[in-house]
């Protein structure tokens, strides 16, 4: 018997940026997210019949952010997609009204002292 | 504060103080210096990976012009996560090693609380990139020594001299692999940037001269 005609070199069967048809950046907000920009699903903002419209993937990015607040970095991971293509599918969720972005780009400014010693606290009692 | 209105004005920064915070902290180093195994000691999750793909960035990436053969290069990132209390989270990410991944870094150290550079004293020169790296874009770092079994043992000074480090950046000896020296290596590191944040601070605010 053959062989499948391609195997793990081949690539990815569907290219990732036909997941955002096409895009790479995110829509007119523009905004790149962090990498720990925090992701919160927007419960005023989404009914289900919006919902079902979405596509696959970003259905599959809701269903991890309301399993618990993630992280940029953990929903690619999670959800298996490159980031870029991540931050596309975000930025459309975002102009959905399906989720909140705390920070979505890095602050200028370290977090204050008092946060600090928090993380030093925290770490110590690990 | 007082209650929190949850008024459905699109006030982005309104919240801010309440909004959960995440801090993240770049571990770098030469290959095979320990990056993963570090991130993997101290995170309360398994060490995930994100992939980048290069055609995204494909002008800051010229090392694929002219290659004949089409590819899809993605770079990994393993990262991992602290929970310090809910709403507060450290995420440390393993720096890609290669040289051509730098724009990766740029977008990382930004905002980056600071980083941990891993050295291999059998490779020390590995991690002179980082070093650089950091100290030119005065990003608070700590060098972190992975005390291999079998490698010669130097002391914190010996490396420091070695790497001709700034006055001030730490040296610590570490086994990575070992969590209670992960977490050691941590805490060194932010001690150290919150005092780097605060001599800039006075900086800032006191010119002991100079007209104003």
């Amino acid at each position: 018997m053959e062989g499948h005609w391609y195997d793990a070199e081949a690539g990815p069967l569907v290219r990732p940026y036909a997941m955002t048809g096409g895009r790479t950046r995110p829509g007119p907000h523009g905004a790149r997210f962090d990498l720990i920009a925090l992701v919160v699903v927007d419960r005023s903002g989404t009914d289900t019949a919006d919902e079902a419209l979405l596509g696959p993937e970003h259905r599959a990015l809701l269903g991890l952010c309301r399993a618990q607040t993630q992280s940029v970095a953990e929903l690619a991971a999670d959800a298996d997609l490159p980031v870029g293509v991540v931050r596309v599918l975000l930025g459309d969720l975002l102009e959905g009204g399906h989720v909140k972005v705390s920070r979505p780009v890095p602050p200028a400014r370290l977090p204050d002292e008092r946060i600090l010693r928090e993380v030093i606290e925290g770490l110590r009692a690990l | 504060m007082g209650l929190q209105d949850d008024g459905p004005g699109p006030d982005a920064g309104a919240d801010a103080e309440s909004a959960p915070l995440a801090l993240k902290i770049l571990v770098a180093g030469g290959f095979g210096a320990g990056k993963t195994t570090l991130v993997g000691s101290v995170s309360e999750i398994r060490p995930l990976r994100t992939e980048e793909l290069l055609s995204q960035a494909g002008e800051l990436v010229d090392d694929t012009g002219g290659v004949g053969r089409k590819t899809t290069t993605t770079v990994a990132m393993d990262f991992g996560r602290i929970t310090i209390r809910a709403g507060l989270s450290l995420y440390l990410f393993g720096t890609p090693g290669q040289d051509r991944f730098w724009f990766l870094w740029d977008e990382l150290s930004q905002g980056a609380l600071g980083a941990v550079v891993l050295a291999d004293t059998r490779r020390l020169e590995d991690c002179f990139p980082a070093v650089d790296y950091f100290e030119h874009r005065r990003i608070p770092f700590v060098v972190a020594v992975n005390c291999f079994t079998g490698a010669r043992r130097y002391g914190a000074d010996e490396v420091a001299r070695a790497l001709d480090l700034e006055q001030g950046t730490p040296v610590v000896l570490c086994d990575a692999r070992d969590k209670d020296s992960g977490k050691e290596v941590l805490v060194r590191l932010v001690e150290y940037a919150g005092r780097v944040h605060t001599a800039r601070l006075l900086e800032s605010v006191g010119p002991p001269t100079g007209p104003h």
